[in-house]
C-alpha cells in the first residue's frame, strides 16, 4: 500500500506540477525577513453525505473543498493567507501577504527534509470508496428497519451516514515535510416516539478512522438504530429533573465529555501562555482527587480523534493533563509551546487550510480506578445517575462549565429508580474533579461521535472515562 | 476600493458560471437545477495587549448544485471554481441522484413564486481600511478596556474585521438574480481579577456601514465595564423567581421559537408548537414580525435560498402564531403555502414595549437578570429548557450582586405563556432584534 506521503504528493502537488523544490522557493519567501517560523499546509477534502428520512433516501451531497494556507511568524505575531488554488503564483502571492506582518530583516534559509509518517493510527484509503452507493443504500435503509421494528411507538427515523477523506500535507520552516492521508466515516440514527400525545427523542452514532466496513462489524450501526429507540423510551417516562447540588454519578464513555470542558479546554497552551485560563501557573497544584489520572492521547488505533501527525507536522502522543490528582501538563501546538519554552505536544490543529491552528484535544479520557459501577451506585442515598449527554460549553476563564445530560436517573436508597428528563449541569472545572470519590474500573471511550468548536473552527474529538462519583454537583432540573 | 462597474462585472462573470452549471446539469440529463455561488474577501486582524496578533487575509469561495431527475435529488459543492471542477461536481451532484429516492415533494420552488424584480437593498458599503489602520483601531479599543480600572488584568484583545460578499443563484425556470454585501465588525474581550477569581465579558458592533458602528473606544468601554460588574460573582441557592433575559440573550429566545416553527422540525414532529397555527402561543401584546426588505439590514435579501421573492409579514400576531417557516420541500410536505424562507427569517423583531432595563428591573421587583447563557440544554421536541446562566441578582427593583454558576429550567412554551412584558432596550446588532424579556417564572439551580 502506497504510504501517506507518496498520496499527498500525487493528490495535492502533482495536479499543479509542483515539486519539492518549489516549497523550498515559498518557504524562503516566507522567510525573507525576520520571521521565526512558517508553514504551508495542503489540503483535499472530499466528504460524502446520505440522509434518509421517512423511509426513503431523500438526501446525498458530496463536497470538495481544498487549498492551501500559508503562515508567518514574528515573535507573538502571526500573518496568514491561504488560496484555494493549489499552484505556485496563487502560493508565491499567500507567502507575501502572510510575512507582511514581520519587520525587514535578515534572511533565512532552509531546506525542507521528508520525514515519514511511522504512526499508522489507520490506513491511508479513500473510506467513500469503501461500499458501494448500493450498499450505502442498503445500510440506511436496514437502519431505518431496525429502528422501526424495535417498537410500535417509533414516529420519525432519521439515518445520517458521513464519509469524509483528507489528504494534507505540511512544509514548515523547522525543516518539517509530513504528511497525512485521514479517514473518517460517522452514523447517526435519530428517533421520534410517541405516546398519548407525549413525543420524546433519542440519539445514537459512532464513527472511526476506518472504512465503511466498521459500521457492518458486529451489527455497530444497527445498535445504534437499538439504542436511538432505548433512549426515546426511556424519555417517554422521565419525570421532572431534581434542581440543585446533590450527588451525582456519571456513567462510562461519552459523559467524559465533563472532562473535555471541565478541565481540558483550559489546559489548552494557548489559554495558559496568556494567562487567561482558570488553571493558569497551576503546574504541580492539587486539581483532582487522588486517583483521577487524565490524559489526552491521539494515538489511539482507528479513533474519531486520533490524528497520525497534527496539522503542523509532529506526531501526536499521549500526554498525561492531570496524575494522581495533581496537575501536570498543557496541551501545545508549536507556537505557543516556542514562546512558552516547551515543545509541541502534537495537538497544533486546524478545521481546514483556511484556518490558523491553534492547540485542540485528540481524545481526551480519566484512566480506570478500582470500583464496581454497581458499588458506586450503592453508595449514594439520593442522587443522579447521568449515561447520556448532549454537548457542553466552558469559560475558560472563569472556569465555570455545563453539559447536558439526555438520558438520566434518579438514585434513591442505592437503587436507580425513574428516568428524569434532561437537565443541564453545571460546576466549576477548577475544583469539579476535587470532589471525585469513586471511580470505576470500567473505563469506555465513546462510541467516535464528538465534534469540538473553539473559536469557530470545529475539530473531531474523543472523550472517555469510567463510572465516576461527584459527591457535589449542581443539576439544573426544574424541581426544586 | 471596489467600484459599482467593477462589481457589475464580477457578477456578470459569476452569473455566467451559474450559467453554465445549469446547461452542463441539462447535458448530464438533469430534468431540473439550481446553482448558488459565493466569494467572499476580507480583512480580520486581532490585537492584544497593545501589541498585533493576527493578520488574516480571508478569501473565501463556494459552489453549490441540486440536480433533480424527475423527483430524484442530488447535491455537490466545491471550492474550486475551474471548469473541470464544476463538470466534476455537476457529474457528482448526478450521480448522487441516481441513488435516492422518487419523492413528491422534491423540487424546484414553483416557477411562478421566482421573484420578479430585484430591489436593491442597499446591503453592500466597503470599508476602505488597511492593515495598519485596523490594527490602530484595535488597539484604540482594547486600550480603552485596560485603562477602564485597575481590576482589568489581561485581555484576550481586541479585533477588526471586514468583510465583502457576492453571491448569485439561479435555477433551470430562468431565474437569475445576485447581488453584494458587506459586513464590518469591531470586538473586545478582557479579564478582570479580584481575589483569586477573573472574570471575562465582551462586546461587540456590527454593521453593514463601517460608519454606523459604535467607535472603537465605546466597544472596549462597554467590554471593559461589562466585565467588571461580573467580579465578586456569587452562586444563588435553588429557588423559583422570575426571570430578566437581558436583550442579547433574549435573541436566543426568539431563535428557539423560529427552530420550532420551521418547516422542517413540523413535518419530522420534532417540535414542540407541532400544530398550534393560529393558537395563542404569547399573551395579547406581543407581536412579531419579519422584514427581510429592511434596506442595510444585517439579515436582509431580496429573494430566499430557492430564488423565491421575500415578503414582510407578521409571524406572531396578538400573540397568536401567524405562520410557519417554510421552504418548498416542507410546504409541499405541509401541504401549505411556501412562505419565501428557504435559508431562514430574515431581520426578525419583536415589537418592543415602553420600559428601559432599569424600568424592567423595577417592574420585576425582586428576580434575575440574566447577561448570559451557556450550553445547549433545548430540547425542541418538547420544549424543555434548562442552560447555564450568570447576571444579577434584582431586589427591590435594584441590581444587587453578581451571580454564576447556575442553572435556569421552564419548558420554552411555558417561558413564552408568562411573557411579562418586552423592554424597549432593543439589541440590534444582528438580524434578530428585540428588548430584553421578563418572564414570569423559572426555577434557578444552584446550592
Amino acid at each position: 500500500m502506497p504510504n501517506h506521503l507518496d498520496i499527498a504528493h500525487a493528490t495535492l502537488l502533482e495536479p499543479a506540477s509542483l515539486k519539492e523544490h518549489d516549497l523550498d522557493q515559498v518557504m524562503d519567501q516566507l522567510l525573507a525577513n525576520q520571521i521565526d517560523a512558517a508553514d504551508v499546509y495542503f489540503q483535499a477534502g472530499r466528504l460524502e453525505s446520505w440522509v434518509l428520512e421517512e423511509g426513503i433516501i431523500r438526501e446525498g451531497s458530496y463536497n470538495v473543498e481544498q487549498g492551501v494556507g500559508v503562515r508567518a511568524i514574528s515573535g507573538e505575531k502571526t500573518g496568514f493567507a491561504y488560496s484555494d488554488e493549489i499552484e505556485l503564483p496563487a502560493l508565491l502571492e499567500a507567502a507575501k501577504t502572510a510575512r507582511a506582518i514581520a519587520r525587514s530583516g535578515q534572511q533565512g534559509k532552509i531546506r525542507i527534509t521528508r520525514q515519514p509518517n511511522k504512526q499508522g493510527l489507520y490506513e491511508p484509503i479513500n473510506p467513500l470508496a469503501t461500499l458501494s452507493e448500493e450498499d450505502k443504500v442498503i445500510l440506511l435503509r436496514h437502519l431505518d428497519e431496525e429502528a422501526r421494528k424495535q417498537d410500535p411507538r417509533v414516529q420519525q427515523v432519521t439515518v445520517s451516514l458521513v464519509a469524509a477523506h483528507d489528504v494534507v500535507l505540511v512544509a514548515a520552516s523547522d525543516g518539517t515535510l509530513n504528511a497525512d492521508v485521514r479517514p473518517l466515516v460517522r452514523c447517526n440514527v435519530h428517533v421520534i416516539v410517541e405516546e398519548n400525545g407525549r413525543r420524546e427523542q433519542g440519539s445514537s452514532g459512532g464513527g472511526a478512522r476506518q472504512a465503511f466496513q466498521f459500521f457492518l462489524d458486529e451489527e455497530r450501526a444497527l445498535g445504534y438504530a437499538r439504542e436511538a429507540v432505548r433512549q426515546a423510551l426511556v424519555n417517554l417516562e422521565a419525570q421532572p429533573a431534581p434542581a440543585g447540588a446533590i450527588p451525582v454519578v456519571l456513567g462510562s464513555g461519552w459523559p467524559g465529555v465533563l472532562l473535555h470542558e471541565a478541565v481540558g479546554h483550559g489546559l489548552e497552551g494557548d489559554f495558559n501562555r496568556k494567562g487567561t485560563s482558570a488553571f493558569t501557573g497551576r503546574i504541580g497544584e492539587r486539581v483532582a482527587a487522588a486517583g483521577c489520572t487524565v490524559v489526552d492521547d491521539g494515538t489511539l488505533a482507528g479513533r474519531r480523534g486520533s490524528l497520525n501527525i497534527d496539522d503542523e507536522g509532529t506526531p501526536t502522543q499521549q500526554t498525561v493533563l492531570i496524575e494522581n490528582g495533581i496537575l501536570k501538563g498543557y496541551m501545545q501546538d508549536k507556537h505557543n509551546a516556542h514562546l512558552m519554552g516547551t515543545s509541541s505536544t502534537g495537538n497544533g490543529r486546524r478545521e481546514s487550510y483556511a484556518h490558523l491552528p491553534m492547540p485542540r484535544m485528540t481524545n481526551t479520557y480519566m484512566l480506570p480506578g478500582e470500583h464496581e459501577p454497581e458499588e458506586i451506585i450503592a453508595s449514594v442515598n439520593n442522587g443522579l445517575y447521568a449515561v447520556n449527554f448532549g454537548g457542553g460549553q466552558v469559560d475558560i476563564t472563569s472556569g465555570k462549565f455545563v453539559f447536558s445530560a439526555s438520558e438520566a436517573y434518579l438514585i434513591e436508597n442505592g437503587k436507580v429508580t425513574i428516568p428524569v428528563k434532561g437537565a443541564t449541569l453545571i460546576g466549576n472545572g477548577p475544583d469539579v474533579l476535587t470532589r471525585v470519590s469513586m471511580i470505576g474500573n470500567d473505563l469506555e471511550l465513546d462510541s467516535g461521535v464528538g465534534t469540538c468548536g473553539k473559536e469557530g473552527q470545529s475539530v473531531p474529538v474523543g472523550v472517555g472515562q469510567p463510572t465516576l462519583k461527584v459527591d457535589e454537583l449542581t443539576v439544573g432540573g426544574t424541581s426544586a | 476600493m471596489t467600484e459599482t462597474s467593477d462589481i457589475t462585472s464580477r457578477q456578470a462573470k459569476l452569473s455566467q458560471i451559474v450559467e453554465d452549471l445549469l446547461k452542463e446539469a441539462k447535458k448530464q440529463g438533469a430534468s431540473a437545477a439550481e446553482a448558488g455561488i459565493s466569494k467572499d474577501s476580507g480583512l480580520s486582524v486581532n490585537v492584544r495587549m497593545g501589541d498585533v496578533e493576527t493578520i488574516e487575509h480571508t478569501r473565501d469561495q463556494g459552489l453549490g448544485i441540486s440536480v433533480y431527475f424527475g423527483k430524484r435529488k442530488g447535491s455537490a459543492s466545491t471550492s474550486d471554481l475551474s471548469p473541470g471542477a464544476i463538470r466534476d461536481t455537476v457529474k457528482a451532484a448526478c450521480n448522487i441522484a441516481r441513488y435516492t429516492n422518487e419523492n413528491e415533494c422534491t423540487g424546484l420552488a414553483d416557477a411562478e413564486l421566482m421573484a420578479s424584480e430585484i430591489p436593491d437593498l442597499d446591503l453592500h458599503h466597503p470599508w476602505n481600511i488597511t492593515a495598519e489602520e485596523a490594527i490602530e483601531q484595535g488597539i484604540r479599543c482594547e486600550s480603552a478596556a485596560r485603562q477602564l480600572d485597575k481590576h482589568i488584568t489581561n485581555s484576550d484583545g481586541a479585533s477588526v474585521n471586514s468583510h465583502n460578499g457576492l453571491q448569485v443563484y439561479g435555477n433551470s425556470h430562468g431565474f437569475i438574480g445576485g447581488y453584494p454585501s458587506s459586513r464590518h465588525s469591531i470586538s473586545c474581550a478582557v479579564i478582570g481579577k479580584e481575589g483569586d477569581t477573573m472574570q471575562r465579558d465582551y462586546w461587540y458592533t456590527a454593521s453593514r456601514i463601517a460608519d454606523e458602528m459604535e467607535s472603537a473606544e465605546t466597544v472596549g468601554t462597554k467590554a471593559g465595564e461589562r466585565t467588571l460588574a461580573r467580579l465578586g460573582a456569587r452562586k444563588l441557592s435553588t429557588r423559583e423567581a422570575p426571570i430578566i433575559f437581558q436583550a442579547e440573550v433574549a435573541v436566543g429566545l426568539l431563535r428557539s421559537l423560529i427552530s420550532a416553527i420551521r418547516g422542517g422540525a413540523l413535518y419530522r414532529k420534532a417540535s414542540f408548537l407541532l400544530d398550534h397555527l393560529g393558537e395563542q402561543i404569547f399573551p395579547d401584546f406581543v407581536r412579531i414580525h419579519e422584514n427581510p426588505l429592511l434596506a442595510r439590514g444585517l439579515g436582509s435579501a431580496p429573494f430566499d435560498g430557492e430564488g423565491v421573492a421575500t415578503t414582510a409579514k407578521d409571524i406572531v400576531r396578538d400573540g397568536v402564531l401567524q405562520t410557519y417557516i417554510l421552504d418548498s420541500y416542507s410546504a409541499r410536505k405541509l401541504d401549505m403555502r411556501i412562505t419565501g424562507n428557504a435559508g431562514g427569517v430574515r431581520n426578525l423583531a419583536i415589537e418592543p414595549g415602553s420600559l428601559d432595563l432599569a424600568g424592567l428591573c423595577q417592574e420585576m421587583g425582586e428576580g434575575l437578570l440574566v447577561t448570559e447563557m451557556m450550553g445547549h440544554g433545548i430540547n425542541m421536541v418538547t420544549g424543555d429548557y434548562s442552560r447555564g446562566a450568570s447576571g444579577f441578582w434584582v431586589s427591590n427593583g435594584e441590581i444587587q450582586y453578581p451571580v454564576e454558576e447556575i442553572t435556569i429550567a421552564s419548558n420554552l412554551k411555558q417561558m413564552f405563556e408568562q411573557l411579562v412584558t418586552v423592554g424597549m432596550d432593543e439589541e440590534r446588532r444582528g438580524s434578530t432584534r428585540t428588548g430584553s424579556w421578563l418572564i414570569e417564572n423559572m426555577t434557578i439551580a444552584g446550592d
